[in-house]
């Protein structure tokens, strides 16, 4: 039986200050992420011990060094929120992890509350620039000038579902979900084949099938082994391969579907292998086609399209769920992924309210029309670029969703909430409930353990290694019955 | 069959969408290509279809013109000096 699949995102943005010609992406970042204050605001140390990013799913650790910043540096770039996620910088990118989910659903009211924070402290740190510099950030991957930075999916899953499994029926599915998950990108980089409009924004990218980097030489399966949970129960499965989204529906999907895949590889009910004679090249391949047809060459000798093999994994995702008990979210985004498939094979242009590689073809389309602009103009780049921007003003993406012209998952009201409130159903309630409450006396944090400064007692590191536990269900009343960490510590131990 | 079955029964329970649920409906009324396609060929039909064409070129004008309004200004000087680093 598959184990719940909690998951979450990670999400860099991409920063720049206009009007400064000292602008600096690092410092930048720093600024914007202290710009946001909490309240209550604790001075929190992210508890790097806990990290192993060099370990390989496959079974070897890499030689390589762990970064580790010292404590001063530790606190300016890393920020826990009381809803459970991470905002920090990571290297020159601001970064939003968000807390730990069950399902699709949560994920994007969860993504989304995100880039209210970020757009938030994006406002703040305005007010500190220099007279007439201004900070804008974009929920994209690449500057178009062969520069990308990730959007990563993290799933957990079962430590016994074979990784050879995974890796197999996953290249495929990987391959070609961006018919649906593509986030749009005029034009090509990183020596990609020439085209005016593609998919993904990451296609262009990804290098090689399986590894453990994330910033050279990118692979469709990284084997970073980092479960920030009991790892003899579990693996964290990191997915870079995706595109950042605005679209709620398209983040749905997202995580949705792939989810329910990984559900059926843990149960054994991916039947038919898809397996491609060059999963790399079709990723590519896949995302210079929008029309969706192209063929692809599989190891059987058949040739499919893109769809084609998405109908696939659909038709026994169907099976699967007509003989196994599935949540409500996961039946919701079974018939939305079928809608999908039906439309693609029609028209992909009907989902121009729906998938964000469409709405944007289709926006960047009537404008070409209207204006008589090329694809290399730079006014097409600029729409292409601030369909992602996260002013609410100025972002296309945000304009089209307040003119009601796009689908929505979620509410503005469950947005705004989960800015302030941790899921109640998993781990991250604990920590971000911890932080709520105790903020002075919260010493580090990381996603499977939280640490106490309790006067002058040794740090009393708690830890968290099951994601499912930690809810409100189970913790709300000794939270309640603890009014300071003290106290809640003495409680844990009682 | 048992997979159709189980499907209708799916969409049955499927969570409602919120947002654009004018726009929906405004879809399902002009959906269904078939019928009005049908109606087309009695004058009415020509007239609404016409119509309907006419709402949604201005539709698509207001959103161009919106475009206009909110689209960075030196857009050439802009996308130039967009340079990211590498990241992940």
């Amino acid at each position: 039986m598959a184990i719940p699949k909690v998951m979450g995102t990670e999400i860099e943005y991409g920063i720049i200050v206009k009007n400064d010609p000292d602008f600096d992406p690092i410092s930048s970042c720093v600024l914007l992420v202290n710009a946001y204050r909490e309240d209550p605001a604790g001075k929190i140390l992210w508890d790097y011990d806990q990290e192993n990013p060099l370990a390989d799913a496959r079974g070897f650790q890499v030689d390589g060094e762990k970064y580790t910043p010292n404590q001063q540096e530790n606190i300016a770039r890393n920020k826990t929120l009381v809803n459970g996620a991470r905002y920090y910088v990571d290297h020159a990118h601001p970064e939003y992890s968000c807390p730990e989910v069950t399902n699709a659903r949560d994920l994007v009211v969860h993504e989304k509350a995100g880039e209210r924070v970020v757009e938030i402290s994006r406002r703040e740190a305005c007010t500190l620039l220099p007279h007439g510099a201004t900070m804008l950030l974009h929920k994209n991957n690449s500057d178009r000038k062969g520069n990308s930075y990730g959007s990563h999916e993290n799933y957990l899953m079962d430590r016994r579902a074979s990784f050879k499994q995974i890796v197999e029926h996953l290249l495929p599915f990987f391959a070609t979900r961006q018919v649906y998950t593509g986030a749009g990108k005029v034009g090509s980089e990183n020596r990609g084949q020439k085209c005016d409009y593609q998919l993904s924004q990451r296609a262009d990218f990804f290098e090689t099938e399986v590894a453990l980097d994330t910033m050279v030489k990118r692979p469709i399966i990284n084997t970073r082994d980092e479960p920030h949970a009991d790892r003899e129960k579990y693996r964290r499965l990191h997915v870079i391969v995706g595109d950042s989204n605005m679209s709620e529906y398209t983040i749905y999907l997202r995580n949705g579907v792939t989810a329910l895949v990984l559900s059926m590889i843990e149960d054994g009910a991916i039947t038919k292998s898809m397996a491609m004679r060059d999963p790399v090249r079709a990723i590519k391949d896949v995302s210079h086609d929008s029309t969706c047809r192209k063929e692809l060459a599989m190891e059987s000798g058949k040739k499919l399209n893109a769809v084609e093999i998405q109908a696939e994994y659909l038709d026994m995702a169907l099976t699967y769920a007509a003989t196994h008990d599935i949540d409500e979210v996961t039946q919701d985004v079974l018939v939305k992924w079928q809608d999908v498939i039906e439309a693609l094979r029609r028209d992909p242009m009907e989902l121009s309210n729906r998938i964000d590689w469409v709405i944007k073809k289709q926006l960047i389309e009537s404008y070409r029309e209207r204006k008589g602009y090329d694809w290399e103009d730079s006014q097409v780049r600029m729409l292409d670029l601030q369909y992602h921007d996260t002013r609410p003003d100025k972002g296309l993406y945000s304009m089209l969703e307040r003119q009601g012209r796009v689908e929505r998952i979620c509410t503005d009201e469950e947005i705004t909430a989960a800015i302030h409130t941790p899921p109640g159903d998993t781990r991250a309630y604990f920590r971000g409930e911890c932080l709520r409450r105790y903020a002075g006396e919260v010493f580090g944090v990381n996603w499977d353990s939280i640490s106490f400064g309790v006067g002058d007692e040794p740090i009393k590191r708690v830890m968290m290694a099951e994601p499912l536990k930690g809810t409100q269900r189970l913790v709300k009343d000794l939270l309640d019955a603890s009014p300071t960490a003290g106290e809640l510590v003495k409680n844990l131990r009682a | 069959m048992r997979i159709t079955n189980k499907l209708s029964e799916l969409k049955k329970n499927a969570l409602p969408i919120y947002g654009s649920a004018e726009d929906q409906q405004q879809k399902q009324k002009s959906g269904g290509g078939g019928e009005e396609a049908a109606d087309a060929k009695g004058g009415d039909g020509t007239k609404k279809m016409a119509k309907k064409g006419e709402e949604l070129k201005e539709e698509m004008d207001e959103l161009l013109d919106e475009i206009d309004n909110v689209l960075e200004e030196n857009a050439e000087e802009f996308v130039k000096n967009y340079v990211q680093r590498g990241g992940e």
